[in-house]
């Protein structure tokens, strides 16, 4: 029997809008994190989200010429943010996971607090994008 | 050096992260793994001479204040066992290289080994209730991907009980603190100490303590609660079974210990509950040790019973008692290490596990049929060996504290112990020789050398008793008077 191709085209012109917004929406949230609802954890998770919307609108193998991305790698990057920042904190001779901050001139944005937690965050961030994305590529690709 | 108390949870964290960039690399894997759980022994070493020169180290993670981050507290209770956790690991390590087989090595093994050991380390250091909890769930989410790995049939029947059992243990864990967070108001394991001292003791406290003891009961498998526990550690490869056997059944006894000495010190139901079960604990574990024609079986029932002993010995509350306790924590870890790497050998060059199907390896094999006796008569506690001095003072302890049935039962399970390993000797290593050929000679260094080393440790541990006692006995004191605790960390 021949396989027909399912015509795919309104989810596919959306996704493509959709995923973009909803990748902004989740780095908005992820910077929103120190002062408002949000985080590394939930902005992650939204990331996740558009990745996944592009994987059912398309195959996993649109998806890894788009990212040429190894997850597992990803987590891996993530532990080494996550832990680097404490590890910070024990080459200044203060206790492990101590965060420091200062005020930072930044172009376009002006006078922002940057804190050493974001890089911390940045590690969570990352560590669940990959875990949730290797999760869910395994299992897709496993017959 | 502020950080000290956290380097032995560092070390391995770092390595594992390491190591999960390229699991493919066997030989880098292998080396990487070996020198940082080297390095994370040295660092505990380190450690363990600065709290017996000095005093308890705590570290304020964070720079937050005590009761309101994290705090972790090195005592010389803890010293001793992150030292002696990162001693088994270590060795474990370097006996995996050829026990281990290579499809396993390359799908992340050594992470999963050095997950296990930040686990492990961390939950003997910290000093927080919850985050006792969260490294329990890393020493366990470490332990189900290795009791997995390798996806035989045996494996995922088995590894299905042991998460299911676990989940459920970790939900009452939570359940638990919830109840004592209520309570108390606080997570700090001194604050809550000190708060519960103050108030009136209620019955909810007492409730509290039993929740707390079917928890980790269930982790480290006291008579009710043991029944998931001898098919599971049967299920993985023998390196496996010998990190789980020496290590994950005593973080269950150790948070005992540490919960109920400082949680609820003068609460005598709890403290007759819990000689009562750890007495069932021996009975059913000799049972079962006596029983069975494995020899896998037989040493994982020995882990039972030594669970029993220990609790037992805390349970008395007498110096003798619960030094003892601690002599006997640390002398089985390391023998249990040394028993299942012995038995390892037996099954590598016989190919069966069953022991009326082996005899006479002790012709071919003459070293490992020797250091198997000498393990043997040191888990049974025949005196200059290591288990002597910690069943002696423990059952010293029984009589001090009147209680004569119980230290009687551990004087006859030490027969029954001393039945049950000779049984593996006189069966499978003496006997009439037969000609083995296993693919892989047990007399190969990476894996007779480690087993060399532990056995070595456990000879010395029992000659060096005198030197060890200012550490045991300083580790009984603590555990007697948690006001020592409450003052170190809070800083009264």
């Amino acid at each position: 029997m021949k396989k027909r191709k399912p015509n795919d085209l309104v989810l596919q012109t959306v996704t493509k809008v959709v995923s973009f917004l909803i990748i902004l929406f989740s780095i908005r949230m992820f910077f929103a994190g120190h002062y408002e609802p949000g985080g590394g954890f939930i902005g992650a998770l939204m990331t996740s989200a558009a990745l996944v919307l592009l994987l059912l609108a398309y195959d996993a193998k649109t998806l890894s010429t788009i990212l040429p991305i190894d997850y597992k790698i990803i987590t891996a990057i993530g532990l080494v943010f996550a832990i680097g920042t404490g590890v910070g904190g024990v080459l200044f001779d203060v206790p492990f996971l101590t965060h420091a901050y200062d005020k930072f001139y930044l172009p376009l944005l002006g006078e922002q607090t940057l804190h050493s937690a974001l890089i911390f965050d940045l590690g969570v961030y990352l560590g669940v994008i990959g875990v949730t994305l290797t999760i869910i590529k395994t299992i897709g690709e496993s017959e | 050096m502020t950080n000290l108390p956290v380097y032995p949870i560092l070390i391995p964290l770092l390595a594992a992260t390491a190591l999960l960039f390229f699991p493919k690399k066997i030989k880098a894997q292998r080396f990487i793994a070996a020198v940082t759980s080297g390095l994370t022994l040295l660092a505990s070493l380190y450690l363990l001479l600065q709290v017996h020169a000095e005093d308890t180290r705590t570290l304020d993670l964070g720079s937050w204040p005590a009761p309101f981050g994290i705090t972790l507290v090195s005592d010389i209770f803890s010293a001793l066992l992150v030292t002696t956790t990162s001693f088994i690991v270590f060795s474990l390590i370097i006996y995996s290289f050829k026990m281990i087989g290579r499809d396993r090595e390359g799908f992340y093994y050594y992470p999963a080994m050095m997950f296990l050991l930040v686990g492990v380390n961390g939950a003997f250091t910290t000093g927080d209730i919850f985050n006792l909890f969260v490294f329990f769930e890393v020493f366990l989410m470490a332990s189900y991907v290795m009791i997995v790995l390798g996806g035989t049939k045996g494996q995922l029947r088995e590894s299905f009980k042991y998460i299911l059992i676990n989940v459920l243990s970790s939900a009452l864990f939570v359940i638990a603190i919830g109840y004592l967070y209520s309570v108390t108001g606080s997570l700090n394991m001194a604050d809550i100490s000190a708060r519960l001292a103050s108030i009136e003791p209620v019955g909810l406290i007492t409730v509290i303590g039993v929740l707390f003891l079917i928890v980790f009961g269930l982790k480290g498998a006291i008579f009710p609660l043991y029944f998931w526990m001898p098919s599971s550690y049967a299920a993985p490869p023998i390196p496996v079974l010998a990190v789980f056997g020496a290590l994950l059944t005593k973080v269950g006894v150790y948070s005992i210990a540490r919960t109920f000495s400082l949680f609820f010190p003068e609460n005598e139901f709890l403290f007759s509950l819990l000689s009562l079960l750890a007495l069932l604990t021996i009975v059913v574990g000799v049972i079962g040790a006596v029983a069975y024609w494995d020899v896998k079986q037989i040493i994982i029932y020995n882990v039972m019973i030594a669970v029993g002993v220990i609790l037992f010995g805390f349970a008395t509350q007498t110096e003798a008692g619960v030094e003892g306790a601690v002599f006997y924590l640390i002398h089985d870890m390391i023998i249990k290490a040394g028993l299942f790497m012995l038995i390892g050998m037996l099954i590598l060059i016989t190919g069966t596990s069953n022991l009326k199907k082996m005899s006479g390896t002790i012709k071919q094999f003459p070293l490992v049929g020797w250091l198997y006796f000498i393990a043997a008569l040191s888990l049974a506690g025949i005196p200059p060996l290591s288990g002597f001095i910690g069943k002696l003072l423990i059952i010293r302890g029984g009589f001090e504290a009147e209680e004569f049935v119980g230290s009687g039962l551990i004087l006859l399970s030490s027969l029954l112990v001393l039945y049950s390993v000779m049984k593996i000797f006189l069966n499978g290593i003496w006997g009439k020789p037969e000609e083995y050929r296993p693919k892989v000679t047990p007399n190969s260094p990476s894996i007779m050398i480690p087993t060399i080393i532990i056995v070595f440790a456990a000879i010395m541990y029992g000659f060096g008793a005198e030197g060890l006692h200012s550490f045991m006995n300083e580790a009984a004191q603590q555990m007697l008077n948690p006001e020592n605790y409450q003052n170190a960390v809070l800083k009264e």
